[in-house]
């Protein structure tokens, strides 16, 4: 039986809250001991000493491309790219062609992830037939086949009632309704944030609103139909409000929020880089403080990176032709710690947290934890290593990042699935037997 | 990256006053025609057109041949653009054959400033690139201005239509701010977001026409652009009553106040005809500005100072 010791490295774990020096063994893919002094004949050892041993990360919102879509990403590359990230899981989203509606689809993603992903893949499956927002899709059959989630993502249900019926639908399953809010109409058109920026650029702009009677929508219907209802990449004051009311209600919201969010906010655009083109939009530099303060308030319950490859020949157009979306595995620790943790705004074992235990609360994964029995996903990670991003080095297929030449303090070192180690950095911790 | 033209709000205002000066000495006398001069001699300028103009085009067509420059002009219709190439493939295209300038006219807010990030070689002018600028407008209206007025800094400057779709307006409240004028913003309030009395100092918003024409020194009437607007963002039939400039506006103004409009003017929807006709109205001495203005520009630019070291 493979055997993977982690030595030396400051253990992290946010459901125990052990904070430690310790060493983790690993066998037959799971976590079987961790502490002091550990010895194991016949183990690979990773010498962890000055890095941080953490559960596996959970990237809860992502796009992998395929099918349909290979040109800008695979299963294969988005997992490699997410691994040098950190992130030991990842959920695509549905907006594959043909659109993640059915069993079949659902099937073929998790059979394609078996053979080439290097990290685990959990496929979020359509609310509506073809994402079209009128027709269920066949809920009940993908959860069968693997999805753990439905969204209609960047397609959202536009129709109230249709969404009613899939939160009370998918209440029977136990399964999360989450929900890219955006009121269609309002934002129609919009390229940008609407504000100062998009008066002075000339460009069209989208409404904070778009985003926040969307949230407000599904937090009714997720009450009347005592529905779990995640809010996807919240990005404004308010929205973030909503949620934080719905949760000291007691309701079942929950709310993940994006690292591009917490760092950038309209005005750092570089004018019509459709580098820093997604949606929702970079909002006011009020909103992005406002997402920092969230998840400082405990409001926030995953960090999520919205990784969205488009080719270059996509993103090399007027800004306007551009499609919405960044790349975001590779950089999503990095610029948490610069945000959260070397901030001093939010502590380590928080954020590792948001990455963590908090996705897998959200989706009901058994994972996030670093405990005897657990599965073997490990994330290890320097906080201080200083770098710089280098979007041609990427592992994706896109290279669609505004972070692209920006200097980091902290990022992940290895990353650990299942007790096997699918990436390290460059001359890390390999010490033999 | 050379020094082209993509906009008035990262000018200096020296460099704003410089051409100012020079377009007044390619005024051509009273009655006659404009003066051919060789100062462009041997250079080559392409018009690249995405968008249909009928002044501005001919107006930068007129300024390059009077200064002596070669010209192309391409129109997006029956060049390969029409053929789905993009818009970068394009440029390059042109950019390999050495022009020395590249006059653009764009439909998308920012074309030309995504452009001129990737074609380091050649200067850019903006000829009017989506919602966002219209360079070489403002600086004819200034030049306008100027001929009747001692300065710009102190007038009171109204403009009025739909702004928040108007490259004009941008571009005129960024030149009038930078000079110290006041600016007041008028129109119906779905086309006035508040956030442009932020975008330049000395700018406030009215959606009162008479408060904003009152004691006015020069009123800029834009063009109600049906076409740049994806849906009715207010209604159309009644616009010329609140919001079109009409014979009996004339009396708040300042006695010698300038009525100016960018064209083509929608006679009946956003300037009255009398008004359009009067003693009041510039419009004409503005398209006669817009080949002094460019001959300024593409002089500067093109050739200038430089003309003798370029080689």
């Amino acid at each position: 039986m493979p055997k993977l010791l982690i030595k030396g490295g400051r253990v992290l774990d946010p459901a125990s809250g052990r904070d430690e020096i310790a060493d983790v063994l690993i066998k037959s893919g799971l976590v079987v001991r961790i502490g002091q002094d550990l010895h194991a004949t016949g183990a690979v050892a990773f010498d962890a000493t000055g890095l941080v041993v953490a559960p596996g990360f959970i990237d809860m919102h992502a796009h992998l491309r395929e099918p349909g879509f290979e040109h800008a990403e695979t299963i294969e590359t988005g997992s490699r790219a997410a691994a040098a990230g950190g992130f030991t899981s990842i959920c695509p989203m549905p907006n594959t062609n043909p659109v993640n509606d059915s069993a079949a689809v659902t099937r073929y993603i998790v059979e394609r992830a078996d053979r080439s992903a290097v990290v685990n893949v959990f496929p979020i499956g359509a609310i509506t037939k073809g994402s079209a927002g009128e027709e269920l899709s066949a809920i009940g059959s993908m959860k069968n086949a693997g999805i753990v989630a439905i969204s209609d993502d960047g397609r959202p249900v536009m129709n109230s009632r249709v969404m009613r019926r899939a939160m009370e639908y998918a209440r029977a399953f136990d399964l999360p309704v989450i929900d890219h809010c955006e009121d269609t109409n309002l934002s129609a058109g919009g390229d940008m944030h609407e504000g100062l920026e998009s008066v002075r650029l000339g460009l069209r702009g989208i409404p904070s609103s778009a985003e926040e009677v969307m949230v407000q929508r599904d937090i009714l219907l997720a009450e009347a139909a005592g529905a779990r209802f995640h809010v996807a990449h919240a990005s404004t004051r308010r929205s973030l409000e909503m949620v934080a009311e719905a949760k000291a209600r007691k309701l079942r919201v929950s709310c993940e929020v994006t690292p591009h969010h917490m760092a950038l906010a309209d005005r750092d655009m570089v004018p019509y880089d459709s580098n820093y083109k997604m949606k929702p939009p970079l909002r006011s530099e009020d909103d992005r403080e406002a997402v920092v303060e969230a998840i400082a308030a405990g409001v926030v319950d995953a960090i999520a990176t919205d990784h969205a490859p488009h080719p270059g020949s996509e993103k090399m157009q007027e800004f306007e032709r551009c499609p919405f979306g960044i790349i975001g595995f590779e950089t999503a620790l990095a610029v948490a710690l610069e945000m959260l943790v070397h901030s001093g705004k939010v502590p380590l074992m928080r954020v590792v947290e948001l990455f963590t235990l908090g996705p897998a609360g959200v989706l009901g994964l058994n994972r996030g934890r670093l405990e005897v029995g657990a599965p073997g996903d490990v994330t290890i990670f320097d906080p201080d290593l200083n770098w710089t991003y280098d979007v041609n080095r990427s592992h994706s297929k896109s290279r669609n990042s505004p972070f692209h030449g920006r200097a980091f303090r902290g990022a992940p070192v290895a990353t650990v699935v299942a007790g096997e180690v699918v990436w390290s950095r460059e001359g890390a911790g390999r010490t033999g037997q | 990256m050379p020094a082209g033209l993509l906009g008035i709000e990262a000018l200096e205002r020296g460099e704003i006053q410089a051409i100012l000066d020079r377009a007044k000495d390619f005024q051509p006398p009273q009655g006659q025609s404009f003066r051919r001069l060789d100062l462009l001699r041997g250079k080559m300028i392409v018009n690249l057109f995405f968008e249909s103009s009928t002044r501005t085009r001919t107006s930068f067509e007129i300024a390059a041949k009077r200064l002596g420059a070669d010209l192309v002009s391409i129109t997006a219709a029956g060049s390969s653009v029409s053929k789905g190439e993009s818009l970068v493939d394009t440029l390059n295209t042109l950019v390999a054959m050495r022009p020395d300038a590249i006059v653009m006219r764009h439909q998308a807010s920012g074309a030309p400033h995504f452009l001129a990030r990737y074609l380091p070689r050649t200067p850019i002018i903006n000829a009017g690139d989506g919602t966002h600028e219209h360079p070489t407008q403002a600086l004819l209206d200034a030049r306008t201005i100027l001929d009747q007025k001692p300065a710009l800094e102190g007038l009171r400057v109204a403009i009025i239509g739909d702004i928040a779709h108007s490259r004009v307006a941008r571009s005129n409240i960024y030149l009038l701010s930078k000079f110290g004028a006041s600016i007041v913003l008028c129109g119906p309030a779905p086309l006035l977001p508040c956030e442009l009395a932020m975008i330049a100092p000395g700018v406030r918003l009215t959606n009162d026409i008479r408060e904003a024409i009152t004691g006015a020194d020069v009123i800029m009437m834009l063009r109600v652009q049906l076409e740049r607007q994806k849906e009715a963002a207010f209604p159309a039939g009644e616009y010329f009553q609140f919001y079109g400039l009409h014979l009996e506006h004339l009396d708040l103004m300042k006695p010698d106040a300038l009525v100016m409009h960018p064209g083509p003017i929608n006679r009946g929807r956003e300037i009255s005809s009398e008004v359009a006709d009067s003693q009041r109205s510039v419009i004409l001495n503005q398209v006669e500005n817009g080949v002094a203005v460019r001959m300024a520009v593409l002089e500067r630019i093109v050739g200038g100072g430089n003309a003798e070291a370029a080689h």
